[in-house]
């Protein structure tokens, strides 16, 4: 008898391999397809095999791996009951049903694992991944209301490469006034320590205190030093941490789940949210595992949906992957870029997570501002719940270009988008915006233009 | 255009305060005509820096005569292309097999101390600039102080980690190269500098001791060069490198880097 399911399955890393969509890092890594052939049946074979296999193989060692174990043990079987009998390509199939809407999909988020949306990314179309993220609003709460209907948050990311106060309040006044910064105004540190994320910290708590602005702070600093600040008594809005999809990879980050537990547990502690308690903020980003040799030959975009179960066990305010920071032996073009951007938003959605994404590319990419126009409309369109607003897209700090608060405004105008409510509202309030809802040129009457870092510059 | 702009030049007073790119204007919403062609003017230096091919040969005359007139050696890495070496890293690290015969015959009896090494990186525009420059101010120190110096080694599309490569075949106790670093956006042309003391496959990179930033508006090429000599006279002296060495000396505390948008 002739029976092609005789043939014994590829196991499920070297499938997921096969299968992932032409990138650099799993080339770098030595287990991309050999062709595009090759590529396509692992496809077919990957369409063919049941969601069930991904929770009775494990592709990291149980025993090995707290990740694996997180994953394992926080499945919730009731929630993957309507899905359960499923293949990946029928799941894809329900996913983009007329029937199947936002609340379905969040219905079944805690029975689904980073592997199981991992693979279905892996076979859709750029438009599926967007049109089932749009699907699925994330709303998350702090002292505003992010992922709403029709809202596109921006992180307004003042940095500057020595931390100087006055050139990051500079950076922060730019930005409001191009209405940016609902999402977070969050500073990247050049410098890692409790003094120099006291002295942030302070100065994003007078700004945002002083003038009500109706949004939240973050000093990216590593989550230990944010904790060891919180001891000290520095009022800190949101904790940050960059994670990844591995154990090991963690660990080469100095983390681990009980220190981020930790550190949700010191953040709740600060109870300064307003309006709700997501309270931490993570940042990921393909090929991080890779990169600290913590990949188990896993592909770089299945290990950042891991990355995302980790997160989601944090109840985050924002989540965001910075899609082309790493460099291109991971995302070699803007190609690969856009499409891991469309990936990892449509598999942090489907998890459940307030899914943002830094647009961005590093000087040695074969990839420009267009690509990233490219992918920030698109993206805007799947829903995603905030980008990244530099001054001219520029990052002084960490060298790199991002989207900026020109383009986050080009995108909201465009697709008829608006700031988180609340701080739309202050926006209104303080004569940022006219009565049509567009920016106002800048006025000497905002209070907040005459913070004192700015009066011995005039 | 924005023909309300208020009394206060808010944009000024902003643009004073940093270098990032603040108080640009506005057309509507979006980016004025020459804030939108600055930033691409800068994007297109940067690019150009790094897909610039580089000239060996001239680079080659320029660094023997900047090296008290010794031998440059060229070798080439893994990466036989620059494409190729963009997206894989490990084959910057490794030689290509023809450089190992050409390094072995270069090999000293006894081994030299030090092998001195430029490869343009990322950035071919920053050692066309900067790197017979360093090497000017550097070999004449070096030889005072008693360092004996195997050929200068030239690697086409090399990366930090091939001077454990070539330092390993020509079996010196210490390996310096300058490379160009990432293009940055206001900065096309800045190198870098690593050293890395018992070159040998497989050294990480917390056993290197790096000095970067280095161009006209960065750290100074005469003032990088007192700096790696300082530390390769520290690390003959202590038999170490990278970390170790980083912890026992402030003159590590690079200067910021001077990025400014291009005008």
């Amino acid at each position: 008898m002739f029976n092609r399911l005789v043939a014994a399955p590829t196991p499920l890393p070297r499938l997921l391999a096969l299968a992932s969509p032409e990138r650099s890092g799993d080339r770098l890594a030595g287990i991309a397809a050999e062709s595009r052939e090759q590529r396509v049946r692992a496809q077919q074979e990957l369409a063919d095999t049941p969601l069930a296999r991904f929770l009775d193989e494990p592709l990291v060692p149980y025993e090995s791996d707290e990740v694996t174990r997180l994953i394992l043990d926080s499945h919730d079987p009731a929630a993957f009951a309507p899905v359960r009998g499923l293949s990946v390509g029928q799941f894809r199939e329900w996913l983009l049903d007329f029937a199947t809407d936002g609340a379905r999909i969040e219905a079944v988020s805690a029975g689904l694992t980073p592997e199981m949306v991992a693979a279905t990314s892996k076979i859709m179309a750029n438009q599926d991944l967007i049109l089932v993220a749009s699907k699925r609003r994330v709303v998350t709460r702090f002292r505003n209301t992010l992922g709403g209907p029709r809202t596109l948050g921006v992180r307004l990311q003042p940095n500057h490469p020595t931390d100087d106060p006055k050139g990051i309040v500079a950076a922060i006044l730019d930005g409001l006034l191009l209405g940016a910064g609902d999402a977070v105004i969050g500073i990247n540190p050049a410098t890692d320590s409790v003094r120099s994320l006291e002295v942030l910290s302070r100065l994003l708590d007078d700004l945002i205190q002083g003038h009500g602005i109706p949004t939240q702070g973050c000093v990216l600093g590593h989550v230990t030093t944010q904790i060891r600040a919180i001891e000290a008594g520095v009022p800190i809005d949101l904790v940050f941490q960059s994670i990844a999809g591995t154990e090991a990879a963690n660990a080469s980050f100095g983390v681990s789940l009980s220190v981020l537990r930790e550190a949700h547990q010191a953040a709740l502690s600060q109870n300064r949210g307003t309006v709700g308690r997501n309270v931490m903020y993570f940042e990921t980003g393909q090929g991080s595992c890779l990169s600290a040799n913590a990949h188990h030959d896993i592909d770089q975009q299945t290990l950042e949906a891991r990355a995302y179960a980790v997160a989601r066990a944090f109840d985050p305010f924002l989540v965001n992957t910075v899609v082309g920071f790493i460099g291109p032996e991971y995302l070699a073009d803007g190609k690969q870029i856009l499409r891991a951007g469309l990936e990892d938003h449509f598999c942090g959605k489907l998890l459940g997570l307030p899914m943002g994404c830094d647009v961005c590319y590093t000087n040695h990419a074969e990839a420009d501002q267009d690509d990233m126009d490219t992918l920030l409309t698109l993206l805007a369109v799947a829903g995603v719940n905030y980008v990244m607003g530099v001054p001219g897209a520029d990052d002084v700090m960490l060298s790199y270009q991002s989207t900026s608060f020109h383009d986050a405004w080009y995108v909201r105008q465009a697709l008829g988008l608006r700031p988180a409510p609340e701080f739309d509202a202050w926006l209104a309030r303080v004569g940022l915006l006219d009565d049509a809802g567009r920016l106002r040129s800048p006025s000497n009457r905002l209070p907040f233009t005459r913070h004192a870092l700015l009066e011995d510059a005039r | 255009m924005n023909p309300s702009e208020p009394a206060m030049d808010l944009g000024a007073a902003l643009r004073r305060r940093t270098h990032a790119r603040v108080g640009l204007g506005r057309a509507g919403g979006s980016l004025p005509t020459s804030a939108l062609l600055d930033f691409r003017l800068s994007h297109a230096r940067a690019r150009d820096a790094l897909l610039r091919p580089l000239d060996t040969p001239a680079l080659a005359v320029a660094l023997s005569a900047a090296g008290s007139g010794s031998v440059v050696i060229t070798v080439d890495s893994a990466a036989p292309d620059l494409a190729t070496y963009l997206v894989r890293p490990d084959l910057g690290r490794t030689l290509a097999p023809s450089a190992i015969p050409t390094l072995e015959a270069a090999r000293g009896r006894p081994p030299a101390d030090l092998v001195l090494m430029v490869s343009e990186g990322l950035s071919t525009l920053a050692v066309e600039n900067h790197a017979a420059e360093v090497l000017r101010h550097l070999v004449p120190g070096l030889l005072a102080d008693g360092w004996r110096l195997a050929p200068t080694v030239l690697v086409r599309r090399g990366r930090v980690a091939v001077q454990d490569a070539v330092g390993a075949v020509l079996g010196v106790s210490h390996a310096l190269i300058l490379l160009g670093e990432r293009p940055g956006l206001g900065t096309p042309d800045s190198l870098g500098a690593y050293l890395v003391h018992g070159p040998r496959p497989g050294n990480t990179d917390a056993l290197r001791n790096c000095v970067s930033n280095i161009h006209a508006a960065g750290l100074r090429p005469p003032d990088a060069a007192s700096r790696l000599r300082w530390l390769l006279n520290a690390s003959r002296l202590r038999r170490v490198s990278g970390v170790a060495l980083k912890d026992e000396s402030d003159l590590l505390q690079i200067p910021p880097a001077a990025t400014s948008p291009a005008s």
